[in-house]
C-alpha cells in the first residue's frame, strides 16, 4: 500500500513527535507514505483571516503536487492542513468559477479522482483495525485515557467527512483495538482556542483548563489527540501535569517499535512516569 | 436585560448572552434600516444571513463568546440592522477561532465561522482598525512568512510578530521551552518554488 504524504511546516518543529511516530508505525504496518515534492505552507489558522482566495490557493499548489507525484492518495497528519486541504477541495469540487480561477493562478488543472485523506482515515478505513491489531505486541491494558477531537478534523462536517461531528468515535475505537480504555466524556470536541495561544493566553488558558480537567474527573490518566496544535496547547497551557499523546504514539507503544525514547524527549509534560507505572516502556 | 444559560456538566460554565449589545433604539427603528451591509455581507461570505431565527446555538456553543463584545448571534441581528461601523469595528471578528461549532449546529445552515472570515477581510480592507490588534498582526506575520519561504518558519515569524506588537514579554517561557526542546529550528527550510509562492501571493492580493 502507497500514499503521498503532506507533512506540514508543524512536522519539523512542534510536533516533532508526531512525525517520528508516524512513520515508526507505518514502517511497522508496511505501508508506504511518499511525500510530495517542494510542498509549501497550507496557510493554516491565518491566510482564511485576511485573503480568502490566497487561503485556496495556497492548498491548491500541494493538490496539484500529489496529482503529479502519482503516489497514490494524499495522507495530511495535521488536522490544521487537513481541513484547509479540504476546504479548497470542497470549492474545486462545487464552484466551477472559482475552480477556474484558482486553476489559473496556481496553474494546474484539478484531477477530482485525488482522494485527500486524514491519517487517522487511511489508519481505521484503508489499512483497517484488524491489521492494526495482529501488530500489537505490548496491549495497553488498564490504559484508561480521553479521546479528543477538537475541531478541525471533524468540523465543518460537510467538508471533512470523516465522523460524526458530536460524538466521533474513530479515536476511541482504534484505542480500544489497541487494549486501551477510553473513557466516556462529554469534552470530546470542544475547541481548545489554540489558535489565541499567543495572543490570548488567559482566554485559552480557561478554555484548556476545563478540557484537561474534565477529562481527569472522568478518570483518565491521559489524553490522546490526533491534532499537532491541540497537543501542543494542551500541554503547553494547563496546570495538572496530565500527560498528552499522538494517537500514532500509543500505537508505536503498543507495536512496541524502537528508539521511543527519543518521542518522549520531545513532550512538554513527559509521559514516561505514567508509561513506567503501566510497565509500557 | 441579560438572559443566562447553564450547561448541564459538573463544572458550571456560564453563556451570558447579553441582549443589551444592541441597543434598543436601533431595534425600534428597523423601519429605516440600510440594507446594502446585509447584501454585502450576505454575496461575500455565501451565507443568507436573512434566514437567522435567533435561536442562539451559535453562541451557545461558542469556545470564546464569553469574551466576544458582540455575541454570534447578535452580530447577525446587527448586519440585518446594517450596524456596518459596529460590527467591523468590533473584538468578536477577531476573537472567532473558526472551530465551526456554530457552523455544526445552525438549524438554517448559517456558517458563521465562515461569516466571521468575511467580516475580518472586509474590515481590512475598507482600513477598520482591528479591535483585537495582536490577533490581526500574527496572521500577518504568518502569512509573510510563508510569502518569504514557502513554509512557515517559527522563530521568525515569531520575532516578526513580536517586532509588530511590540509584545516582548509574553510567552517568552514557553517559547524557551519549545528552543530547547528542539522544536524551533534555527534554520527556515525555504522551498524551490519560492517564485510560485510569490506569484500566487501577487495575484492574491491584486484589487479585484
Ligand atoms: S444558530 Fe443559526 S439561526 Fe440560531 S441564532 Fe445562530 S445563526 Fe441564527
Ligand atoms: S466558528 Fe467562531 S463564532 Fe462559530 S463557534 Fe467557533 S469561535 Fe464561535
Amino acid at each position: 500500500m502507497r500514499f503521498s504524504f503532506f507533512p506540514g511546516c508543524t512536522d519539523h518543529s512542534t510536533s516533532l513527535e508526531y512525525g517520528l511516530s508516524t512513520h515508526a508505525v507505518f514502517k511497522t504496518l508496511g505501508v508506504e507514505l511518499v511525500e510530495i515534492e517542494d510542498w509549501n505552507c497550507c496557510g493554516a489558522a491565518a491566510t482564511h483571516s485576511i485573503n480568502h482566495l490566497l487561503s485556496l490557493c495556497l492548498p491548491a499548489r500541494n493538490i496539484s503536487k500529489a496529482q503529479s507525484s502519482q503516489a497514490g492518495p494524499l495522507v495530511v497528519p495535521c488536522a490544521g492542513c487537513f481541513n484547509m486541504l479540504k476546504r479548497t477541495e470542497h470549492v474545486l469540487k462545487n464552484d466551477e468559477a472559482e475552480r477556474k480561477e484558482i486553476e489559473e493562478i496556481v496553474g494546474f488543472t484539478y484531477q477530482p479522482s485525488l482522494e485527500i485523506l486524514a491519517l487517522m482515515d487511511v489508519i481505521l478505513n484503508r489499512i483497517g483495525l484488524e491489521k492494526v491489531q495482529e501488530k500489537v505486541k505490548k496491549p495497553l491494558k488498564g490504559l484508561k485515557l480521553a479521546c479528543y477531537y477538537g475541531c478541525a478534523l471533524v468540523r465543518h462536517p460537510k467538508i471533512t467527512q470523516l465522523d460524526d461531528p458530536e460524538n466521533p468515535q474513530y479515536l476511541d475505537r482504534l484505542m480500544k483495538s489497541l487494549g486501551a480504555e477510553p473513557v466516556e466524556w462529554s469534552y470530546k470536541i470542544d475547541c481548545c482556542g489554540a489558535d489565541l495561544a499567543l495572543t490570548y493566553g488567559e482566554v485559552v488558558k480557561k478554555l484548556v483548563g476545563r478540557i484537561v480537567s474534565m477529562a481527569k474527573e472522568a478518570g483518565a490518566q491521559c489524553i490522546v489527540t490526533s491534532c499537532g496544535l491541540c497537543q501542543a496547547n494542551l500541554e503547553m497551557r494547563q496546570e495538572i501535569g496530565l500527560p498528552i499523546f499522538y494517537f500514532t504514539e500509543l500505537m508505536g507503544v503498543a507495536f512496541d517499535v524502537e528508539k521511543r525514547d527519543g518521542w518522549w524527549k520531545k513532550h512538554m509534560i513527559s509521559p514516561k512516569p505514567l508509561l513506567e507505572s503501566m510497565g509500557l516502556v | 436585560m441579560s438572559y443566562r444559560l447553564y450547561g448541564f456538566v459538573t463544572q458550571p460554565f456560564r453563556v451570558d448572552l447579553r441582549m443589551e449589545e444592541i441597543k434598543l433604539e436601533t431595534v425600534t427603528s428597523v423601519g429605516k434600516v440600510d440594507s446594502s451591509f446585509l447584501e454585502e455581507a450576505t454575496k461575500k461570505s455565501g451565507e443568507d444571513l436573512s434566514l437567522c431565527y435567533q435561536c442562539l446555538k451559535c453562541t451557545a456553543g461558542c469556545p470564546t463568546a464569553p469574551y466576544m463584545d458582540i455575541r454570534p448571534n447578535n452580530i447577525i441581528r446587527m448586519i440585518q440592522m446594517g450596524m456596518k461601523r459596529e460590527v467591523l469595528g468590533s473584538s468578536a471578528i477577531w476573537l472567532c477561532v473558526s472551530c465551526e461549532t456554530c457552523g455544526t449546529r445552525c438549524p438554517n445552515k448559517i456558517d458563521i465561522g465562515v461569516l466571521m472570515d468575511a467580516l475580518r477581510e472586509m474590515a481590512i480592507k475598507e482600513g477598520v482598525p482591528a479591535r483585537e490588534k495582536n490577533i490581526h498582526l500574527l496572521h500577518e506575520a504568518f502569512v509573510q512568512s510563508i510569502r518569504r519561504g514557502g513554509r512557515v518558519h517559527e522563530a521568525t515569524m515569531l520575532i516578526d510578530y513580536k517586532l509588530r506588537s511590540k509584545d516582548f514579554m509574553t510567552d517568552l517561557i514557553p517559547g524557551m521551552m519549545l528552543f530547547l526542546k528542539g522544536k524551533i529550528p534555527l534554520l527556515p527550510s525555504f522551498i524551490k518554488g519560492r517564485e510560485e509562492i510569490k506569484r500566487i501571493f501577487e495575484r492574491c492580493t491584486k484589487e479585484k
